[in-house]
């Protein structure tokens, strides 16, 4: 499978991308409802879930591909809608608990239903969604309108038949798992087991059992006894995609733990720490901040794991613990704009990252609606743009790119002029082809690859 | 122009370009140090757990104390409380929110417009 796009210059893996779909309005003024907060794509990837700041879940589904429409790969169009999460106060803390959907993951289909679990600051929901495009005619009880018949009328019986109907999808909660967090939940994983799956919030991670909602069990917790100690949060966990046992979770010192569930109950001693050694003298007031890392992935391989910190993303072997093996710089130009991304909040912002199916190209976004690839095996990388210029059907996407000095080229746009307003958060891959999602603020945008 | 592509981890433990690169300069992370340290001279002095973490782990939290209010309400009759001025969720001092001054919580009972 093709990795990212080569922007001509030979090579025969070159492909490019092109845009194929965008959803949202195009409002000058956003409401912060409509910020889209999470995009995960089923293991299929026929469907593409996106949940936003203002508790919905809007749901996608791929096209069957349509034989007089050959170029033309499955658009993604609207399947299902719902209120997911609603605003809550917790009187007894004075707390505000936000509606916002932090995280949605699919579960593996397992008949005809598709199942996911959507979380937002506190509390996790099992949802059904399943289609309905059947109905039951000629009961015995009532009428067709639903009036109950007068059973002393009733002369004769009838077995009711089923007849089509306009299909209907429906959501409803299966199950709520809540009460499990004092802190803010950041991740959610399903186990490959597909019976459990984890919760972690700052400070403390949940297991928990898709059928009870009761009862967790807490994993790893790095609460202080005394919080003037606290030194470092946790920031994602992940499940490993096939050691049951296995999960890891990244903190805000830019470490991430390895936990095997089989050496005890309390998984509090890692049985791997992946940490890169610092060069002490080039430690900064910034250097903790920026190291904090936002997203942790496991490739599909299971041999591999990515993390994104603030201005790189790193991909480890597992089998080795005191360094990766690959960095990719996304944006080092900001290094020396650290002050202003500080007073902005800006360098707080917690990008996440994806992996391709194959594992050979890792994809991140960046500011002013800007998004990186990299490819694995070519080292190759490029900087792409989700923009409502570049969004005619099929229009190939021209590689972007920032100068960091002296002269602009045409065409290059200096650091001074990005709009970190634009934040390009949350993407995901399709799991098997090369289709990708991108949440711009409100927008959705979806690109293809074109083979040339 | 700056780092793009994969940096191949180097043999030894460090990987910062930066440093070799700026032996005779300060290097840039320091350079922005010093303009927020110039800025805010009394940053990082703080002693305990680091301040993003607290900030972070107590995100959400909102005072309005219903006894309070009354309480205030009381004593100043028909006066007018004071507002909360331009930051609404500062409260320190003498300043007791108003329901006034809590944002309104209406949930989006709207339809998101991916789906329209």
């Amino acid at each position: 499978m093709a990795g990212v796009a080569g922007g001509g210059g030979g090579g025969s893996n070159d492909f490019q991308w092109c845009f194929s779909q965008v959803k949202g309005a195009i409002d000058e003024d956003v409401a912060e409802a409509d910020i889209i907060s999470t995009v995960e794509f089923n293991y299929s990837g026929d469907l593409l879930a996106t949940g936003d700041k203002g508790g919905r879940v809007v749901i996608f589904q791929r096209e069957q591909e349509n034989k007089s429409r050959p170029h033309s790969r499955g658009e993604y169009n609207v399947y299902s809608t719902f209120q997911s999460h609603e605003p809550e106060f917790d009187y007894l803390k004075s707390l505000e608990i936000e509606e916002k959907i932090n995280k949605i993951r699919w579960l593996p289909q397992q008949n005809a239903a598709h199942f996911l679990l959507s979380t937002n600051d506190k509390t996790i929901k099992l949802w059904k969604i399943s289609e309905r495009d059947k109905r039951a005619e000629g009961y015995n009880l009532k009428d067709e309108d639903g009036r109950l018949r007068d059973p002393f009328r009733i002369t004769a019986l009838r077995v009711p038949i089923l007849k089509p109907m306009d299909l209907m999808v429906e959501a409803s909660p299966r199950r709520i798992f809540a009460n499990a967090h004092t802190y803010h939940i950041n991740s959610i994983s399903v186990n490959s087991d597909h019976e459990t799956y984890l919760s972690a919030d700052d400070l403390r991670i949940n297991l928990w059992h898709l059928e009870i909602t009761d009862r967790s069990f807490n994993i790893v917790d790095i609460k202080p006894a005394n919080m003037e100690e606290l030194t470092e949060v946790i920031t994602a966990a992940e499940f490993h995609p096939h050691h049951c046992n296995v999960f890891v979770y990244s903190s805000s010192k830019g470490t991430i733990r390895l936990c095997d569930m089989r050496s005890s109950a309390l998984c509090d001693r890692h049985s791997k720490f992946f940490e890169e050694p610092e060069d002490p003298s080039s430690r900064s007031f910034f250097s903790e901040i920026i190291s904090s890392i936002s997203d942790v992935k496991f490739s599909h391989s299971g041999r591999y794991m990515m993390t994104r910190d603030y201005l790189s993303v790193k991909v480890w072997d597992l089998n080795m613990e005191n360094r990766p093996v690959e960095t990719y710089q996304v944006h080092e130009y900001l290094r020396s704009k650290l002050c202003s991304l500080y007073e902005n909040d800006c360098i707080f912002d917690k990008f996440e990252c994806c992996w391709n199916g194959s594992d050979s190209a890792i994809m991140t976004g960046s500011y002013n609606n800007f998004f990186r690839m990299f490819d694995r095996n070519t080292r190759r990388d490029i900087t792409l743009e989700a923009s409502r210029e570049s969004s005619k059907p099929r229009a190939i996407l021209k590689p972007r790119k920032v100068c960091t000095g002296g002269k602009r080229k045409k065409d290059e746009i200096s650091v001074d002029s990005l709009d970190f307003n634009k934040k390009i958060l949350h993407t995901a891959w399709h799991p098997m082809e090369n289709i990708i999602a991108v949440a711009a603020t409100n927008n959705l945008y979806i690109f293809q690859d074109k083979i040339n | 122009a700056g780092l793009g592509g994969c940096l191949k981890a180097p043999a030894e433990g460090t990987g910062d370009n930066q440093d070799m690169q700026e032996k005779e300069t300060v290097s840039p992370e320091r350079a922005e140090e010093a303009k927020l340290k110039a800025k805010y001279p009394n940053l990082g002095q703080k002693p305990g757990g680091s301040d993003f973490l607290m900030k972070r782990l107590q995100k959400g939290q909102k005072y309005f104390d219903s006894g309070d209010y009354n309480m205030a309400k009381a004593k100043m009759k028909n006066k007018q409380l004071p507002s909360a001025g331009p930051d609404k969720n500062l409260v320190t001092g003498d300043h007791i929110p108003t329901p006034q001054d809590l944002p309104q919580r209406k949930s989006s009972l709207v339809t998101s417009k991916l789906a329209g």
